[in-house]
């Protein structure tokens, strides 16, 4: 008797959670097919320079920096963009000039620029990366180094059209 | 042990602050940061000690500390605090303006930089009610009350600001020396009772 009872009321309250999800579109299979656009992190564009240099590397180089441009719905790799990376390293602040470069991704969407070593600077071990050239809309990223011992860090954009 | 309580407890409380100093000036991240910016590290280290020896020093529980000395002390150690902070906020300012605006507007990605800022405005707080002290319509228990709340969030917020944050210091010689500042604010807490008399009694006030 009891037993029957919850059972009807869990059917009903998984069948209104299911309709609600569906008609709020909480879960949608169309927003389920395409890649969603990188929002920009909190502080990403803290001592940003625009115009920074493309460069081989950044100072005496030993860390890399890597990551992967996408185009937002469909994930097409995007080539010839811009990516501008800076941080506090080994050879200098966040804020110094010869701490900032530019690479471009290439045919498949990659990007690779070696750097300075980060350094903790202001509570974390992090990095500042950047799109911010136009076509597509701006994109501030500053990924965080699980350990401060690590010599790689990755970063990825998915950029919408502007 | 009886002889030999008061140079003990000196020694740890010396301990538990030149440690963790000791330990930051042997930093590597040191070699990577400019004048300004250590010296805004060092404040940060600073201030952190003067939240241990602020409550010993008002309940006058070190040995040769009496109370009516220890408060002398408590306010220049206080005064020394406030400069700390200031000196610590100023130089990271500095060293990293639109760092510090995020912080200050509680917009940060780190959760420290919301501690550090809650503890900031918090110490200012009790600051402000220690010059107020003597100001008439402020009942000594409601002060001691206020000031020791504002104290209390203060070390709440300064503790985890602390520990979150990947620095200069160690992380077992920080640890401790937060250990020692909450568990010093409480042993005074229990032992002043702040609390006492706040809420007037018809037999009169109850509070010392």
């Amino acid at each position: 008797m009891t037993q029957s009872r919850i059972d009807r009321r869990t059917f009903v309250a998984t069948g209104a959670a299911s309709l609600l999800t569906c008609a709020t579109g909480l879960v949608s299979p169309l927003h389920a097919q395409g890649v969603a656009p990188t929002r920009s992190m909190r502080g990403g564009a803290n001592n940003y320079r625009p115009g920074a240099p493309v460069v081989e590397r950044i100072g005496g180089g030993g860390f890399v920096m890597s990551g992967t441009v996408r185009r937002a719905g469909d994930g097409a790799p995007l080539e010839g963009i811009r990516i501008q990376i800076w941080a506090h390293t080994t050879e200098g602040r966040e804020r110094d000039p010869h701490s900032h470069g530019a690479t471009l991704t290439n045919a498949d969407g990659v990007f690779q620029l070696e750097m300075p070593q980060i350094v903790p600077a202001f509570g974390q071990p992090h990095g500042h990366l950047a799109y911010d050239s136009g076509a597509f809309k701006t994109v501030f990223l500053r990924p965080v180094m699980p350990s401060a011992r690590d010599t790689s860090l990755q970063a990825h954009f998915v950029l919408e059209p502007a | 042990m009886g002889r030999l309580r008061a140079p003990l407890a000196w020694l740890a409380l010396v301990a538990t602050i030149a440690v963790p100093l000791g330990v930051a000036a042997g930093s590597d991240y040191l070699a990577y940061r400019g004048p300004v910016y250590i010296v805004a590290g060092f404040a940060g280290i600073l201030a952190l000690a003067c939240l241990l020896v602020q409550p010993l020093l008002v309940a006058g529980v070190m040995p040769g500390v009496p109370r009516r000395i220890g408060r002398r002390w408590h306010r220049w150690s206080g005064a020394l605090l406030m400069a700390a902070v200031a000196v610590h906020v100023g130089g990271l300012w500095i060293t990293s303006p639109p760092d510090m605006i995020d912080a200050l507007t509680f917009g940060a990605p780190t959760a420290f930089s919301a501690f550090g800022v809650v503890a900031m405005w918090a110490l200012v707080m009790a600051a402000l009610l220690a010059v107020a002290r003597r100001s008439p319509g402020l009942r000594p228990q409601v002060w001691r009350l206020a000031h020791g709340a504002a104290v209390a969030v203060a070390v709440a917020a300064s503790v985890p600001h602390a520990l979150l944050i990947e620095g200069t210091m160690g992380t077992l010689s920080k640890a401790a020396l937060c250990v020692a500042v909450v568990a010093a604010l409480v042993w005074v807490l229990a032992r002043l009772k702040p609390w006492t008399g706040v809420i007037r009694s018809r037999s009169g006030p109850t509070g010392r």
